[in-house]
C-alpha cells in the first residue's frame, strides 16, 4: 500500500445521502477478478444512461468539477461489503472521501486500501458541499485535521492510532497479522 | 457487571490487543464465494505465504451462477472464469467447495446453518454483508471486505475495533399475517437504514423466542440494512433442535458437551448495552417498501410519505429522490399498485419454511396472468425438500417458475434480472436503484405478502387471503 501524504484538493460534491455500494459500483461490474479498472464503472447507472451516453448533470461529468477530495451526504457506502466500491474510488482518482458518518465496512474496505474516510460534521459537511468549485481544501492525516484553505476553517477528525501509523507509513494489516502468527498459535493451543 | 453474549464471545476471540489500536480478533469459521475471494487468493499467492488454516474455510459458488441448466458450462464467459477461478484456487489450497452440481451447493448463508457448519458461540466472517445470518445461532458473525478475507487467509484474525452494543426487544404476539420479515423491515423504517451503524445488534424479547431458527435468520440477515455490523440471538433450546444431527454438527458425548456450553450463551441480567429499543410486536403489520433503501418501508395499508410531512429537509430530498426513482407519488397509497414480477429466494427468504409459507397462501389458486413469478430455492438442500414435499407441484400448477439454487435475481449477477421500469414484489433484501438490474423497481415484502402479489398481480394485504 502506498504511504498517504497531506492531500490539498479542490473537492467533487456529492450532495447524496445514503449512497449504497450498488451505486458506487453495479454488481454486474464484479465479474472481475483483479483490483484494477474499476474506476471508469464508477457510479455507473448515474454517470451514464441506459445507451451508455453520459448523464450531463452528473457531477463526475461536470468538466468544471475535478479534485482528489470526494464530499458526500451522511451513510456514505452502505449496503454490499464490495470492496469493488473502495477500488472503484481510487481508481478513479480519489484520495479521500468526506461524509458525516460511513457505513462500517465501507470504512474498512477503504482504509485497506490507502483510501482515507473523513467524518466531519453535518455543520462543516454542508460548508464543503457548498464552497466554490475554486476552492481548495487540505487533509492532514498527521495532524488528523482538515481544513477550508481560503477561510482556514477547520475541523479535527478521529482515526485508530494503529490505522493512523499503517496509513502513514503505507504498512497494512496483513505484514502485521503474518509477523504475529506464532502468537496465533499460542492462543490455538489455549483454547483446546 | 454481567456481560452481553456479544462479549462472552468476544472476549473469548481475542488473541491479543494492540495499543491504542483495534484488538487481534481469532475467526473460527470463514465462508468464501467466487465473486469477493478471486482478489484475496492472488494476494496471498503474491506474498508467497500458504493460507493459515484452509480446514477452517468452506466455500460455495452462489452469487454469479446461473439458476438454469447449472449441469452445462456457465454461458456469461466472465462468470464462467470467475467460477472457475473458485474451483482452483480451492483445489490448490486445500479449502473444500461445494460448487455447481454439489448436493450442498446453494447461497453462503442458507448452507452455513443447513449444514450445522454455522454454531453457537463462534466468530464467523464472509466476505459478504449478510453474514449477519449466523448470528440467530449467538454467534458473532459479520460481513468483510476482500482485503479483510485476505488477513482471514493469512492469519485466522482480523483487527477489529470493539464495536458498540444495541438491543431491540420485541414483546408480545405478532398478529395474522406478520411474519419475521414484516418484524425486520419495520424495526429498519423505525431506525432508518444507517440508525445502527456502529453497533452490533442483539434482537430479544418474547416475540424473537417465539420464532423459529429460519424466521430468526431472515432477522439477523437484514441486520446490515440498518448499518448494523451484525445481529445476533441467543441460542435456546429451539437452536439446539434445529442443530442436532445436521451433517456437521457435532455428534455423540460431544454434543451434550456443546450444548451444556451454549447454555451460557445469552447475556447477563445486569449487562450494560450502549442503547435499547423496545419494539411492540402487536403495533406490526405486513410491512413493504416503497423506496430505494431498505428504511423506507410502510404497513402495506399505509401510504407512501406525504413530502410536507417529513420535517427534515434532509430526509425529503432522500424520498422525493427514491420516489422519482420508483415511479410513485408521495402521500398516495401502495394498496392495489400493479406489479409484473414476483421474486421468492435470497438470503432473506429462500429457506425451506418460506416457501412452505408461500405454498399455503397459494395452494390451489393460480398467479395473476399479468406477474411473472420466479421461486429460486436457497440451496440444492431446499430445492431437493420442495420435491420431497410436493411443494413443487404447488408452485407448477400455480404458473409460479422454479429455478436451480443461487442469489439470482436478489443482485442480478446472472441473467436473472427484473426489466427497467417494471415494479417486483421482492422476499429479497435491498431495494437499491438498479439492485435488480438497471432501473428495476423493487418493492421488499414476506414471502407471504409477495405470494399474494403473485396472486392478483398487484400489491395486496395478505390477511385478506388467508
Amino acid at each position: 500500500m502506498k504511504a498517504f501524504t497531506t492531500i490539498s484538493s479542490r473537492i467533487v460534491p456529492l450532495p447524496i445521502e445514503n449512497v449504497d455500494t450498488d451505486q458506487i459500483i453495479p454488481a454486474r461490474f464484479l465479474k472481475a477478478t483483479t483490483k484494477e479498472g474499476f474506476g471508469e464503472n464508477l457510479f455507473r447507472d448515474w454517470r451514464y444512461d441506459a445507451s451508455g451516453a453520459p448523464v450531463r448533470d452528473f457531477i463526475l461529468n461536470n468538466p468544471l468539477y475535478e479534485g482528489q477530495i470526494l464530499v458526500a451526504g451522511k451513510n456514505f457506502g452502505c449496503g454490499s461489503s464490495r470492496e469493488h466500491a473502495a477500488w472503484s474510488i481510487a481508481d478513479y482518482g480519489f484520495k479521500v472521501v468526506v461524509s458525516s458518518f460511513f457505513a462500517d465496512i465501507f470504512r474498512n474496505n477503504a482504509l485497506n486500501n490507502g483510501l482515507l474516510p473523513v467524518v466531519v460534521t453535518d455543520a462543516f459537511l454542508q460548508k464543503l458541499l457548498n464552497l466554490d468549485r475554486m476552492d481548495t481544501v487540505t487533509v492532514d492525516l498527521a495532524a488528523q485535521t482538515i481544513t477550508i484553505d481560503g477561510t482556514g476553517e477547520q475541523e479535527g477528525f478521529a482515526i485508530n492510532g494503529y490505522k493512523k501509523t499503517c496509513l502513514l507509513n503505507g504498512y497494512d494489516d496483513i505484514d502485521y497479522l503474518l509477523s504475529i502468527r506464532p502468537e496465533i498459535e499460542t492462543y490455538e493451543q489455549s483454547r483446546k | 457487571m454481567g456481560k452481553s453474549l456479544f462479549d462472552k464471545i468476544w472476549d473469548k476471540h481475542v488473541v491479543k490487543s494492540i495499543p491504542d489500536g483495534p484488538e487481534v480478533l481469532y475467526i473460527d469459521c470463514h465462508l468464501i464465494h467466487e465473486v469477493t475471494s478471486p482478489q484475496a487468493f492472488k494476494g496471498i499467492e503474491n506474498r508467497g505465504v500458504s493460507l493459515f488454516r484452509p480446514k477452517q474455510i468452506l466455500a460455495t459458488a452462489d452469487h454469479n451462477v446461473p439458476t438454469l441448466n447449472q449441469h452445462l458450462p456457465i454461458k456469461d464467459e466472465l462468470s464462467r472464469k470467475q467460477v472457475q477461478m473458485l474451483s482452483d484456487n480451492c483445489a490448490r489450497h486445500g479449502v473444500e467447495l461445494y460448487g455447481l452440481g454439489h448436493r450442498y451447493q446453494g447461497i453462503v448463508h442458507v448452507i452455513g446453518p443447513e449444514l450445522g457448519v454455522t454454531q453457537p458461540g463462534m466468530t464467523m466472517v464472509c466476505g459478504d454483508s449478510h453474514t449477519s445470518t449466523h448470528g440467530a445461532f449467538g454467534a458473532i458473525a459479520f460481513g468483510i471486505g476482500t482485503s479483510e478475507v485476505e488477513m482471514v487467509f493469512a492469519s485466522q484474525c482480523l483487527l477489529q475495533s470493539h464495536p458498540k452494543l444495541m438491543r431491540i426487544s420485541v414483546e408480545g404476539e405478532l398478529s395474522k399475517g406478520v411474519v419475521a420479515k414484516d418484524i425486520i423491515l419495520y424495526i429498519i423504517a423505525q431506525l432508518t437504514s444507517g440508525g445502527a451503524t456502529g453497533y452490533f445488534v442483539e434482537f430479544a424479547g418474547s416475540a424473537i423466542r417465539a420464532l423459529s431458527m429460519e424466521a430468526r435468520m431472515t432477522i439477523c440477515n437484514m441486520s446490515i440494512e440498518m448499518g448494523a455490523r451484525g445481529g445476533m440471538i441467543a441460542p435456546d433450546e429451539t437452536t439446539f433442535a434445529y442443530m442436532k444431527g445436521r451433517p456437521f454438527a457435532p455428534q455423540g458425548t460431544e454434543w451434550d458437551r456443546k450444548v451444556a456450553e451454549w447454555k451460557e450463551l445469552y447475556s447477563d441480567g445486569d449487562a450494560i448495552f450502549d442503547e435499547e429499543i423496545f419494539i411492540d410486536a402487536a403495533a406490526i403489520e405486513p410491512m413493504i417498501t416503497y423506496g430505494t433503501n431498505p428504511g423506507l418501508g410502510i404497513g402495506v395499508t399505509g401510504s407512501v410519505p406525504a413530502l410536507d410531512k417529513v420535517p427534515d429537509e434532509n430526509e425529503k430530498k432522500v424520498i422525493a429522490k427514491a420516489l422519482q426513482y420508483m415511479g410513485l407519488e408521495a402521500g398516495k397509497p401502495l394498496l392495489d399498485m400493479p406489479v409484473q414480477h414476483v421474486f421468492i429466494g435470497s438470503c432473506t427468504n429462500s429457506r425451506i419454511e418460506d416457501l412452505r409459507m408461500v405454498a399455503g397462501v397459494i395452494k390451489g389458486r393460480h398467479k395473476h396472468d399479468g406477474v411473472n413469478v420466479m421461486i429460486v430455492p436457497g440451496s440444492q438442500q431446499v430445492a431437493a425438500q420442495i420435491v420431497e414435499e410436493g411443494l413443487d407441484k404447488v408452485f407448477e400448477a400455480a404458473g409460479f417458475v422454479i429455478r436451480q439454487a443461487g442469489c439470482s435475481a436478489c443482485l442480478g449477477m446472472n441473467e436473472d434480472k427484473v426489466p427497467a421500469g417494471e415494479y417486483c414484489v421482492s422476499t429479497s433484501n435491498r431495494n437499491f436503484e438498479g439492485r435488480q438490474g438497471a432501473g428495476a423497481r423493487t418493492l421488499l415484502a414476506s414471502p407471504l405478502t409477495a405470494a399474494a402479489a403473485a396472486l392478483t398481480g398487484k400489491v395486496t394485504d395478505v390477511r385478506e387471503l388467508i
